[in-house]
């Protein structure tokens, strides 16, 4: 069953469109890469499915009994958090601070999520480190229990590889994949790394200001616009 | 040290002083953990200039200073948070702007009134012999409102602090404790500002956290730590000030700056 759907949405900054004509489907256990270039609306679609921003027209609708609370997301780093004082265990238990909703404190069941979740991210070692003094490749795992305590369905990932060295990015990427294929969560991430993209998405999402491409990573590889990007120049 | 704090508290106003003082401290203590973290210290500082203006105004109405400041500076502080978040103006340019706006309006309104006199330099750079009874009752209920808030609210301001992004996207609603903390941090500089004076009270707010900060590695010893501190500093600058006849105001502030630079050296020291 759908987990989610966009149903010819378009995005909107006062008035000038952004992104238009989206119209596709995520399913339970997909793993959908949105590529495109700098500008062409994945950053804006983001906020979108979060709910953060309306859409100009058309709808996306939530399947599956998916509330939009639950969404787990992995945003891109902000200046405020290199050199916020907070430790690994704080930052982790704080994405489960949805759930919560009016209720004040934490519940031992929120803590116990938390602990498995930093396990499963190997990260349970630094629980009482400071956040900022982890390398990048720590701090995204971070974000990534975060992220994870946050839903039991669907995980966003925005440009989640960025600034990573190789080595840590391709762990990173075998952890998505483990996060999809193992625990069955649904993943949607926005990538520059179109290679990356192929090997281990199984849904490709193409923007260019509007949705060019649609579909299964076989058919993208043998698309028009899945050709030209692949081929033209994909360095960052 | 007993006989002089026993002399000290056999005069009224300075127990007053010190009720307010500690109360206001440790609320600004607080709240300045997520003003520095979200960077927004600037916003005390332009919310204290605005008071200084409000306070101006009420002079020359004759009404109670607190009746046009607590509302005056409340709505700077929405204002201001405001703009930070529409990026239109930016937001440091724009705090700048509306600080000069009220520090110009504040000092015109008062050299058609009374003219430049001592209020005007009370209200500067702070006086002890502020401090009303109504004052004392005030600072109670709102320290009492903070507490509680920040109790309750505790891993809400965390998150809200930490990542705003986040937090709004797994259902937090993050405009609402962002005007919670701008309000309550205008009630703390309305309260604070007559006392440590205008163009010091936003060091209270920034102070603390800037200093646990060289030495405290999580969010919830950083936030105990500058509530610490910011006591322990109110108390022994007013103190001092009581001894040495300094400004109250400037004195403290001094106690703060010693105490950062003596976190900031261990800091330092340790990360050798």
């Amino acid at each position: 069953m759908a987990l989610l759907m966009c149903e010819n949405a378009a995005f909107a900054y006062e008035g000038n469109t952004v992104v238009s004509e989206l119209d596709f489907t995520v399913n339970n256990g997909d793993y959908l890469c949105i590529v495109g270039e700098n500008g062409s609306g994945k950053s804006t679609l983001i906020k979108g499915l979060l709910r953060l921003k309306a859409p100009q027209h058309g709808n996306i609708v939530l399947g599956d009994g998916l509330k939009a609370n639950e969404i787990g997301y992995l945003p891109q780093q902000t200046a405020a958090q290199k050199d916020f004082p907070a430790s690994v265990y704080e930052v982790v238990l704080s994405g489960r601070l949805g759930r919560r909703g009016i209720r004040p404190f934490y519940t031992r069941r929120d803590k116990e999520t938390t602990e498995s979740y930093m396990k499963l991210m190997g990260i349970e070692a630094l629980r009482n480190k400071c956040y900022r003094e982890l390398s990048g490749g720590q701090q995204r795992r971070v974000l990534l229990a975060r992220a994870l305590c946050a839903t039991k369905k669907l995980l966003l990932l925005d440009e989640p590889v960025s600034g990573l060295d190789p080595i840590v990015t391709q762990e990173l990427y075998q952890t998505i994949e483990s996060i999809n294929q193992e625990i069955g969560i649904t993943i949607i991430m926005v990538s520059h790394d179109i290679q990356s993209a192929i090997k281990y998405a199984n849904r490709i999402l193409h923007l260019q200001n509007k949705q060019v491409f649609f579909g299964s990573t076989e058919e993208y590889v043998m698309s028009g616009s899945g050709k030209t990007f692949l081929g033209g120049g994909e360095d960052d | 040290m007993i006989s002089i704090l026993k002399e000290m508290l056999s005069y009224e106003f300075l127990v007053r002083a010190l009720i307010v003082g500690l109360l206001v401290s440790l609320c600004a203590a607080l709240l300045g953990v997520s003003l520095v973290l979200k960077r927004y210290s600037m916003i005390g500082d332009g919310l204290s200039h605005v008071g200084f203006g409000t306070l101006a105004i009420a002079t020359a109405l004759k009404v109670a200073p607190l009746t046009i400041s607590i509302p005056g500076v409340v709505l700077a502080a929405f204002l201001l948070l405001r703009i930070s978040e529409n990026s239109k103006i930016r937001g440091d340019a724009a705090i700048a702007l509306i600080s000069t706006s009220a520090l110009a309006i504040g000092v015109v309104v008062i050299s058609m009134t009374t003219g430049l006199n001592t209020d005007v330099y009370n209200y500067m750079f702070g006086s002890v012999l502020s401090m009303s009874r109504q004052d004392v009752q005030l600072s109670i209920m709102l320290s009492i409102v903070v507490l509680i808030m920040f109790i309750l609210f505790y891993n809400k301001i965390f998150a809200v602090t930490f990542d705003e992004t986040f937090a709004q996207a797994t259902g937090t609603r993050t405009g609402i404790y962002n005007m919670l903390i701008a309000f309550l941090t205008a009630v703390t500089i309305v309260l604070g500002m007559r006392m440590m004076g205008a163009l010091l009270i936003s060091s209270l707010i920034i102070f603390p956290a800037l200093t646990s900060m060289r030495l405290c590695k999580r969010f919830k010893t950083v936030t105990i730590c500058s509530a610490v501190i910011s006591v322990f500093c109110f108390f022994t600058g007013i103190l001092g000030s009581y001894l040495y006849a300094t400004p109250t105001g400037a004195s403290v502030v001094i106690v703060n700056i010693v105490v950062f630079l003596l976190f900031w050296i261990i800091s330092v020291m340790k990360g050798r």
